[in-house]
């Protein structure tokens, strides 16, 4: 496994280039049950003396982080086939155990355009599972979409469940500008963290990003007045709108499933209770009242209850409440801190903030039966956020005194972490499907 | 006669704030103002305008204020009514916490006495209390604890003779610490309350 991992590590950062985040793959169990496959170096056709990108070792870094996937390390393949309407020799792929085979080309056509195609291969059927062939741009990033385009393709063949490899995350970096002051800026990067886009910056703390169900807007807290605000902002146009300034607390927005409400904190009725703001009417209706810190709502996915975080049995652990009912439940009794949920897309699964006063992980519960899994055992872990697909959760951690984005596979077997140039890295969350 | 006002004025707080800071319902300082009902669409905030929210901040923080009259031995008056004396408790602007508490510590009664007096020597003095909290745990919670922090010095502020007008509370949550090391020796010194004074008199 070591090998693979030195291999990978190296193909990765080769990708890396002008891109301003990095990412590393690290193991933390075995693969156990993880599909054996092997992604062959694409082939190349023209004039210049290679391709514009290593899209095989973009797939294949994108299957491994999965963990789902063992890919072979290329030093181990016994041939190399790199033309898809070529005949291949599934021997030579029986014989290392590989189940799947992946064979590529990549062809330099009119207009700085190039036509890439890929074939999926059932090794031990010797048949073809599925392939594609794309037209695309030479941009990076086109390249790069692409890419991550094969991967969601062929995680789907194999796996009957829809790939996240296609889609961007977005948080919030803090660092300091030339005169010292802090700088915090809200950035959007490809699901992998490779080409970050600056959103917003302020010199006050922005916080709290949320996506909107269509992937086109991020709802944020801002101080830029030195005090709370919520904001929507498109993230293509950047026009963006203030949609709470109450006095107190504007904080923690989360959209509704149909995108046409906000769940938010205020503390203008003097303590941090969730409400409900209608986006299109304005309307804003309260929805917990307690004492205590009420904040952290999250939908459901049928959109007809909050899950949220309160302290109002003395620590903070989860509850849900209903919207219509107002009926409170607790959802969380292991441990004395549970906080900042995030829920699977299908609702079963919800992840948290899960400590104790001196390490707080990241832990997932099954939300029938309540069985409570530690992911990680890092000591800072804070902000988990689903992957749309359910099958990763990115985080935030701590490491070398730095702010870091983490991502961890559902089972917890394999992580994986970007690394920015500069800066504090946090509050990562997954965007949904549809750009 | 002047000076006399001021020292008496100095005195009474303190006794106020022995009170207070024994009182067991310190997780529950913000429970004054709690309304019941569904708020109903007129409340929508976009567009109100952030200069004015925070002046009523706070309702907890009440109907203390005019002790004034009350008899003390004066004691303290030297410590100068002035913002600008780095001698006077005055310029002690922070006070700190302990861990997910909100509750104010003794050792900072002196203090926020001082600075309760003064506002209420001057009216027209305004401060924002900045609370903030410690890096561990969710950052909207710690946006919660910090608010919880600042309601607890507004409310002892706020009987020892400070106007609730004069006192406006925003949480920072763990967004800007003080110092960034990750164990106790930083962390005791981001869970905290700012004083800042936006208006001097």
């Amino acid at each position: 496994m070591k090998v693979i991992l030195r291999s990978l590590l190296l193909l990765v950062i080769s990708l890396g280039g002008s891109a301003q985040a990095a990412l590393t793959i690290e193991i933390t169990r075995g693969v156990k049950g993880a599909m054996p496959i092997a992604i062959v170096p694409f082939g190349w056709e023209g004039a210049k003396p290679a391709a514009p990108m290593d899209v095989a070792a973009l797939v294949t870094a994108d299957l491994y982080r999965s963990g789902r996937f063992s890919p072979l390390p290329e030093h181990d393949m016994l041939s190399r086939p790199n033309d898809p309407e070529k005949r291949v020799n599934f021997k030579n792929w029986r014989v290392l155990g590989v189940e799947s085979l992946v064979v590529g080309k990549m062809r330099a056509i009119a207009n700085g355009q190039y036509e890439v195609k890929f074939i999926l291969f059932d090794v031990f059927r010797s048949t073809q599972i599925t392939g594609q062939t794309f037209i695309v741009g030479g941009k990076a990033s086109d390249l790069r979409a692409m890419a991550h385009q094969i991967s969601d393709i062929i995680y789907e063949a194999l796996l009957d469940e829809r790939g996240a490899f296609n889609t961007r995350i977005a948080y919030v970096t803090q660092s300091r500008d030339r005169a010292g002051k802090p700088r915090y800026s809200l950035q959007v990067a490809d699901a992998d963290g490779f080409g970050p886009q600056e959103i917003l910056y302020s010199s006050e703390p922005l916080m709290s990003p949320a996506w909107s169900p269509q992937g086109k807007s991020l709802a944020y807290v801002t101080f830029e007045n030195g005090r709370p605000a919520i904001y929507t902002q498109d993230i293509w146009t950047g026009k963006r709108e203030k949609v709470s300034s109450f006095r107190g607390i504007n904080g923690a927005p989360a959209w509704s499933p149909d995108g046409t409400r906000l769940a938010l904190v205020l503390s203008k009725g003097g303590s941090p209770d969730i409400y409900i703001l209608d986006l299109l009417s304005k309307k804003l209706t309260r929805l917990t009242r307690s004492y205590a810190i009420d904040t952290e709502p999250v939908w459901t996915p049928g959109g007809d209850a909050i899950v949220f975080t309160s302290d109002r049995g003395g620590k903070p652990q989860l509850y849900q409440v209903t919207l219509s009912g107002r009926q409170v439940k607790r959802l969380t009794f292991e441990g004395e801190y549970n906080a900042r949920a995030t829920l699977s897309p299908d609702g079963k699964m919800v992840a948290m903030v899960h400590g104790n006063g001196n390490q707080y992980r990241i832990a997932v519960m099954d939300m029938e039966n309540g069985a409570m899994q530690v992911l990680t055992d890092t000591t800072l872990d804070e902000s988990p956020s689903f992957a749309p697909n359910g099958s990763m959760i990115i985080y935030a951690t701590e490491s070398q005194n730095k702010g870091v984005l983490s991502a961890v596979s559902v089972d917890g077997r394999v992580r994986q972490r970007l690394i920015l140039q500069e800066g504090d890295a946090r509050e990562p969350v997954w965007s949904p499907y549809s750009r | 006669m002047n000076i006399l006002r001021k020292a008496l004025i100095l005195v009474v707080p303190v006794m106020f704030l022995v009170g207070c800071a024994t009182a067991p319902t310190d997780s529950m300082d913000d429970q004054a103002g709690a309304d019941s009902g569904v708020d109903s669409g007129a409340e929508f905030g976009s567009g109100v305008s952030t200069d004015t929210s925070g002046r009523d901040a706070d309702a907890d923080v009440s109907s203390s204020a005019g002790t004034q009259g009350l008899m003390g031995d004066g004691d303290i008056s030297s410590q100068a009514l002035t913002l600008d004396d780095p001698d006077s408790l005055l310029s002690k602007r922070v006070i700190y916490f302990d861990f997910d508490r909100s509750k104010v510590k003794s050792e900072f009664n002196d203090i926020i006495a001082a600075h309760a007096n003064y506002l209420a020597e001057n009216p027209g003095a305004q401060v924002k209390l900045e609370g903030h909290a410690d890096e561990r745990g969710s950052r909207e919670y710690n946006i919660g604890l910090g608010e919880r922090r600042g309601n607890s010095v507004a409310r002892h502020l706020g009987l020892q003779g400070a106007a609730r007008g004069q006192l406006e509370v925003v949480s920072f949550g763990e967004e800007r610490p003080v110092a960034t090391g990750h164990d106790e020796s930083s962390w005791s010194l981001n869970r905290r309350v700012e004083i800042i004074y936006i208006t001097e008199r």
